[in-house]
């Protein structure tokens, strides 16, 4: 399984900076970011090299941050790709909370993040079927 | 010009002499309440010792907090079955306070708000719109009875629904209304967005403005808006409500009504009276209500006194504006809110951390109430749809504590200054 820092902020200027700031200083690379926001406030979901630091970093300076085990899925990056991960899914009724995706190197590899609410049992049906799902280390050696 | 010409003109001195009487009346009445009687034994007063308002100062005030632990009936003076009507502050979570009236407590009630309306000119041809809120809220019910024994024709409207009120104004051609000032702002912007002018569509000629402080500038604005006369009043419901002292048409000060109450102006930290047109709080003894007396009652609201006599010839002295509080409430669209209220609501989630902060602001004469509140970092995980919940069950939880919505904000923790010394919890940006 994978990990993911998810970060409570609120909507204002020097949130985004702050964070990439103090991951960058601490040497943490950032794989994946996204971003949603309602109401004045945010979270922003990241995937980094050394989540355990990365949320120790951040909780010391005070950010409302959880780690999050997601599903890291590889694809091939072509037409098709994220397909079969979804058509896998929802054959076994398996419903996507969350998803963002990244390409590793164009034409060949993307990798898909999921949050399901029942992440062992997708974990299970996406091995069955045959795809490639990273752990946190990993993702850190991509 | 009077409604009451002889107890209004009454020279200082036989009013003097009508306070005494009336203060002996309601010192022998108190003794029937839990809460004075106790009162007078715990502090070694003779009850037959107090003769005249200078007495007064030997009683140690009665404060809201009392009336709290007094709640439901260590303040009534008369047997429950007596007691006709009774008016309660609103709030759930904390204990309310609650006032008892007989008839006849109604009947010199009702009389005050006839007499003041009467004293800014409305008679009974007018037609009177009351845009208070009825119900355990005084503003509404207290000016409504009033409007009717003066003889007015009264629209018992209540407060809100800005297109009802509108077609009312037109259709009835509403002479007199009754309205918060922070409405009366509001409205003329919905009244011109419906292509009327407030001037020249309407027939508004006295507005009477209640409920909540407002400057001298707000005023002459809204007399500018209307093209009416705009009379401030001043009440709480603790001591009756709307007409414990109302202004007359030299519009320069509120003529507080004497014959019902005994005024002191008191410095809140001696509680020693303060020197004429210095600013003190208003201290109300009740000396002509039956079922709830209330002896030196803190109001907590700040004004000066002014003691020359008023051009219109009424005796009766004036207090200046409202020029604040002494504790931390404050008035938003007419509600009285403490910030204990929305702290309860905020502390019994607990994914709220410890800071917050109450911002009020006045954007195109609509009043906005922004509630702050820091989350805590451990019960955050990481989902936003489930803070956005939170942040909704706040607003409802709110509203049901203290009637209007504000609109939550969560922030950060940290991110609201760490409270030092005394907390400013409330950031009143509005141009009163």
């Amino acid at each position: 399984m994978a990990r993911q820092l998810s970060i409570f902020a609120e909507n204002k200027p020097g949130r985004i900076e702050k964070i990439t700031r103090l991951l960058s200083q601490e040497g943490i690379n950032i794989r994946a970011i996204t971003i949603s926001s309602a109401n004045g406030f945010g979270v922003i979901k990241i995937l980094a090299s050394e989540p355990q630091k990365a949320f120790e970093v951040l909780r010391n300076h005070n950010f409302p941050v959880y780690l999050q085990e997601v599903i890291a899925v590889v694809m091939n990056d072509e037409p098709g790709g994220l397909h079969r991960v979804a058509q896998a899914l929802a054959e076994n009724q398996i419903n996507i909370e969350d998803a963002y995706g990244f390409v590793i190197k164009s034409g060949e590899k993307a990798v898909l993040v999921i949050q399901v609410e029942n992440q062992p049992q997708a974990h299970n049906i996406l091995e069955r079927n045959g795809f490639q799902l990273l752990t946190d280390e990993e993702i850190y050696q991509l | 010009m009077y409604w009451e010409k002889q107890l209004e003109t009454i020279p200082r001195e036989e009013l003097s002499l009508l306070q005494a009487e009336r203060l002996k009346k309601t010192i022998a009445n108190a003794q029937r309440t839990s809460f004075y009687r106790r009162l007078f034994s715990h502090n070694k007063i003779d009850p037959e010792k107090i003769k005249s308002p200078e007495d007064l100062k030997f009683i140690p005030p009665t404060t809201k907090v009392d009336l709290r632990e007094g709640f439901p009936f260590g303040f009534l003076a008369v047997p429950l079955e007596e007691a006709v009507r009774l008016h309660s502050s609103s709030g759930t979570t904390g204990t309310p306070t609650v006032i008892y009236y007989t008839a006849s407590d109604l009947d010199r009630w009702t009389n005050q708000v006839a007499r003041s309306m009467y004293a800014v000119g409305m008679r009974k041809n007018d037609v009177f719109q009351n845009m208070m809120s009825y119900g355990l809220f005084t503003g509404g019910l207290g000016m409504h009875y009033g409007a009717e024994r003066l003889g007015a024709l009264t629209i018992p409207i209540g407060a809100g629904n800005s297109k009802r009120q509108i077609w009312f104004l037109k259709f009835f051609k509403s002479t007199a209304i009754h309205i918060i000032p922070s409405y009366a702002l509001l409205l003329a912007q919905l009244i011109k967005a419906e292509d009327l002018d407030p001037r020249q569509d309407f027939n508004i000629r006295i507005m009477l403005l209640g409920a909540e402080p407002h400057s001298e500038e707000t005023r002459r604005r809204i007399e500018e808006i209307y093209g009416a006369k705009a009379y401030n009043s001043y009440g709480l419901s603790e001591v009756n409500g709307p007409g414990v002292a109302f202004e007359c048409v030299f519009q320069e000060g509120m003529h507080l009504w004497e014959d019902y109450y005994i005024l002191e102006i008191l410095n809140p930290q001696t509680l020693s009276p303060t020197p004429p047109g210095e600013v003190g709080e208003i201290v109300l003894t009740t000396i002509y209500r039956d079922a709830t007396p209330l002896i030196r009652y803190r109001t907590g609201d700040l004004a000066s006194l002014l003691e020359e006599p008023c051009p219109c010839g009424r005796t009766h002295r004036r207090i200046s504006r409202i020029q604040g509080r002494t504790d931390d409430m404050f008035i938003f669209r007419g509600v009285n809110i403490f910030p204990m209220q929305i702290e309860k609501v905020l502390m019994s989630n607990p994914e709220v951390g410890n800071n917050y902060r109450i911002i009020l602001e006045r954007e195109d004469y609509r009043d906005k109430m922004i509630v702050e509140v820091e989350i805590k970092p451990e019960l955050f995980l990481g989902d936003l749809q489930k803070l956005a919940r939170l942040r909704e069950r706040i607003q409802s939880e709110l509203h049901s504590e203290i009637l209007v919505t504000p609109e939550v904000i969560l922030v950060e923790p940290g991110s609201i200054p760490a409270p030092e010394g005394k907390v400013q919890r409330v950031i009143d940006h509005r141009q009163l």
